[in-house]
């Protein structure tokens, strides 16, 4: 965010290289990348990795009794109930997924934080107008506005990932707004008014690096809430429209196989888990990259 | 130094006798001994006091015998801690309770983190006294009032049923102690009692603490970083520095002739009231700050609609001026609205009245509008480490305001940069460090280069050197000086420490709630102080010399505890000033209470 620095970030041409080193250098955080980019790469190559076809209903992917194939054999992950390899569904999911959980939790993030932080610093009437607004969104049921909202506009995989951020940004900002308030009575923020900042600079600069540790751990909450509206709404049907797979709706289809078909719902509730905790690992060794204050620990 | 010697009290038995006592604290980089061989022992009756500055240890030292160190990143190392015939440092949690309170107690720095905001005094009291079986349920409420007298509390019958947040920062000091002494304990621990406290407040518990200490027979564990306090209250005193202690003697002794050299340098540093060198006068230099009834008020807002209810009259129709090269020091209790007024001549809060900095009216100006203006008058503030951005390194922080100027880019920054660091006495190669790295000393440091980089010509020191121990606060005292005899600078130095506004200042301006009570030259104030609340300031200040008693408190009577609150369309009788002598003004009677409209 060097909106107001003008051309003198000298020092900070190589920052991200720097800190994409110092990620790939904590174990942890480098796991994390590997997860996100093996997902990055399925979803991207889906077409060319799927084993099968996921959207065929096939004879052979059903056992004698007419029920779904356990993991093993040919159909890698097993089969679900009308007989489609659940591998390739859940490859092909991945799009989905990361879309819902990287876009339309990114959106809501940016939203949530940029509501927060604006009503945070400037109070007065715009900070009352900002958060009533945001305390209607809370009132409203978050899911039902969600099904409004798609019933509107015709289903679509976008459509999806905004309405989801339209019913995620307000926690965000709920926390955010606070945090603000109370950073912007520190006397740092007091020293830059005396210097005769600009708000975009005051925001910028110095608000945003110290709330960014509460937005990466919000951030990276949202990304499994998402992922599981995302499914929500599928199974509402007002999500994203079948046969297309996403993690969310492979789980929503079969929960109710779960006694028998249990690999239905562990495998894509698991990729869930990681996407989730990938995004969690990366987060926090950010924050922790990112604070001076902490150099040196791991 | 041999350890375990006693300096004083011969003949007595100790209460508490510490030998040898180690802490150690965890850190990254392994344990980290805190507290190094420390010995003394504490007789009943008497004061010893544990001095020190930051990082010296002295309040590790009450925590550990308190059984409070914070677990599991600090412990007891080695030595022993022996209260009587129990080892305290061999004790359980469930044993130090039977310790706490009923036989050494302790009152901390901050009376309002230390009583519970949800509880009436009362209920705080009582909790005491039945925790430790003092008296039965019945009595309770009758010996916490009995408490509250013994403190010494105005109207005990009404503060039993009040909240902490209802009481002023003394009296819930006082609440404290009050606590503090329900069980009757044999020591008393006073970590740092009266330092978040106003002069006068800090003289009266004082006072407080040595009567009740005479009458109860009580040890007193003093821990003080400000010597004034030492040489007021202790019999003993211990010298300490980085954990280990420097010099252990009596307190005349001490401060008569001190043995280290650790001791004289921290001796030397205190400022000391009458001591302040002639400054050269300066009448008919240009006037680079005018201020003309000037006045702020607060809104407090309430109700449904958030309508105004009522206002703080923080600051009430002041008028000065500072010259040029000339040092104004604003000096008054906390909330007497002497911070407000260096926040007004930088546009920080909204105003009324008139201010001009170099001939410019800032009356009425936006926040663009005032940037012009900002680069001739610049502010530093009380606290360094809470005033620098901890995400950004101290070097683009020092140069930032020449950037939001718009006045160099590029290299021609890190030059900059290099100079003011040079200018304020830090190596330029430290410019890329953040400022956890630094101390609180050179943490001002950067903030006065960062408020000297787009060459104000007056600087509002708001507390500037509060925060600081007295040898780093001299050497930013000194700092300050030569920056002024160098670059001409003026200030407005807000403080509440009178020993340091001698030591700085040209002309003082005395205010309390929010008016201005006396003001005029240095000398005229100081040493021939005329009104009552000038006089009351000075005798409060702990004199740093055990030879020389405080003269008692003058009477109060004249200046009654008041309120800055008014009603909307109400409020305070404005106060006028005579003229005594050349410049020396001082506030007479009261006009007639004002019925101003809606400002």
């Amino acid at each position: 965010m060097s909106v107001a620095s003008g051309p003198a970030a000298v020092p900070r041409v190589s920052r991200p290289r720097a800190v994409l080193g110092e990620l790939v250098r904590r174990p942890r955080a480098a796991f994390g990348l590997v997860v996100i980019a093996l997902m990055v790469f399925a979803a991207v190559f889906a077409p060319w990795i799927m084993p099968h076809d996921p959207f065929e209903q096939s004879f052979e992917g059903l056992s004698l009794m007419g029920g779904p194939l356990p993991p093993g054999g040919d159909y890698l992950l097993g089969s679900d109930l009308l007989g489609r390899d659940l591998a390739s569904r859940l490859i092909l999911g991945t799009r989905t997924s990361l879309i819902i959980g990287v876009v339309a939790n990114g959106i809501a993030v940016l939203l949530g934080a940029g509501v927060g932080i604006t009503a945070g610093y400037f109070g007065g009437w715009i900070a009352a107008i900002l958060m009533r607004f945001t305390d209607l969104m809370m009132a409203f049921p978050a899911l039902l506005l969600a099904i409004v909202l798609a019933a509107i506009f015709q289903p679509s995989l976008m459509i999806v990932a905004l309405v989801i951020a339209m019913v995620n940004w307000v926690q965000m900002s709920r926390v955010i707004y606070t945090e603000t308030r109370s950073l912007a009575e520190r006397e740092f923020i007091q020293v830059q008014r005396a210097i005769g900042s600009g708000p975009l600079r005051i925001l910028g600069r110095h608000l945003l690096p110290h709330l960014l540790s509460s937005i990466i751990v919000f951030g990276t909450l949202g990304i499994s809430t998402t992922v599981l509206l995302e499914a929500t709404l599928s199974y509402l049907g007002v999500g994203v429209q079948p046969p297309m797979p996403s993690w969310g709706n492979i789980i929503f289809e079969n929960q109710t196989y779960f006694s028998t078909a249990p690999w239905l719902v562990f495998f894509p509730g698991l990729l869930i888990v990681l996407l989730a905790l990938a995004f969690n690992l990366v987060g926090d060794a950010l924050r922790d990259i990112l604070d001076p204050t902490l150099k040196g620990r791991h | 130094m041999t350890f375990g010697q006693d300096t004083g009290g011969a003949g007595r038995r100790p209460l508490l006798t510490v030998r040898d006592l180690k802490v150690q604290v965890a850190t990254e980089a392994g344990a980290k001994t805190v507290l190094d061989g420390l010995s003394f022992d504490l007789v009943p009756g008497e004061t010893l006091a544990l001095a020190g500055e930051s990082g010296s240890g002295k309040s590790m030292t009450a925590l550990a015998i308190m059984g409070l160190l914070p677990k599991p990143m600090a412990r007891v190392a080695g030595g022993s801690i022996r209260l009587g015939d129990v080892d305290l440092t061999a004790l359980d949690e469930h044993g130090y309770r039977r310790i706490r309170s009923a036989r050494i107690a302790m009152i901390f720095q901050e009376p309002m983190t230390s009583l519970n905001p949800l509880m009436t005094v009362q209920s705080q009291l009582v909790e005491v006294l039945l925790e430790h079986g003092v008296c039965g349920r019945a009595d309770a409420p009758k010996r916490a009032l009995g408490l509250l007298r013994d403190v010494r509390l105005t109207e005990p019958e009404r503060r039993l049923k009040q909240y902490p947040h209802e009481l002023s920062g003394g009296m819930r000091q006082r609440v404290m102690i009050a606590i503090a002494l329900a069980c009757d304990p044999e020591i008393l621990i006073a970590d740092e009692p009266t330092t978040a406290l106003d002069v006068t407040v800090q003289a009266e518990i004082l006072e407080l603490i040595r009567a009740l200490q005479s009458r109860n027979g009580t040890a007193v564990l003093m821990i003080t970083h400000d010597m004034g306090v030492v040489a007021e209250m202790a019999d003993r005193v211990i010298v300490l520095r980085q954990g280990r202690q420097e010099e252990a003697a009596p307190v005349t002794e001490l401060f008569a002739a001190p043995q280290t050299e650790y001791a004289r340098t921290l001796l030397a540093a205190v400022p000391r009231l009458g001591t302040a060198p002639a400054r050269p006068a300066g009448d008919e230099r240009r006037k680079i700050v005018e201020v003309d009834d000037l006045s702020v008020r607060f809104d407090i807002t309430g109700g449904l609609l958030g309508r105004a209810i009522a206002r703080v009259h923080a600051v009430e129709g002041v008028s000065f001026h500072i010259r040029e090269r000339e040092t104004l020091a604003l000096v008054g209790e906390s909330g007497c609205g002497k911070s407000t007024i260096g926040k007004a001549l930088l546009g920080l809060v909204p105003w009324q009245g008139s201010v001009r900095v170099n001939g410019v009216q800032t009356q009425g100006r936006s926040r663009t509008m005032m940037r012009p203006v900002l680069r001739d008058i610049q502010m530093v503030f009380q606290d360094p480490g809470a005033s620098l951005d901890a995400r950004m390194t101290v070097g683009e922080q020092v140069v930032e305001p020449m950037r939001v100027h718009g006045l160099a880019r590029g290299s021609e920054l890190d030059d900059r940069a290099e100079w003011l660091f040079r200018r304020v006495g830090l190596s330029p190669d430290m410019l890329s460090r953040y400022p956890h790295e630094f101390s609180g000393g050179q943490r001002q440091r950067v903030c006065i280069a960062r408020a000297l980089s787009l060459s104000p010509k007056v600087i509002v020191a708001d507390e500037s050197v509060s925060a600081l121990d007295v040898s780093v606060q001299a050497q930013v005292l000194d700092l300050l000086q030569e920056l002024q005899e160098e670059d001409g600078l003026s200030y407005l130095f807000i403080s509440h420490d009178m020993a340091v506004i001698e030591q700085v200042a040209d002309r003082v301006m005395v205010m309390r709630l929010g008016q201005v009570m006396e003001e005029g030259p240095r000398d005229a104030v100081m040493l021939n102080s005329q009104h009552l609340y000038t006089k009351r300031l000075l005798t409060a200040v702990p004199v740093p010399d055990p030879a020389r008693r405080r003269p008692p408190l003058p009477d109060t009577t004249g200046i009654e505890e008041a309120s800055p609150i008014f009603p909307v369309g109400r409020g305070p009788a404005r106060i006028s000033l005579r003229e005594v002598a050349g410049g020396h003004r001082v506030a007479g009677a009261p006009d007639k209470p004002s019925r101003m409209g809606a400002a």
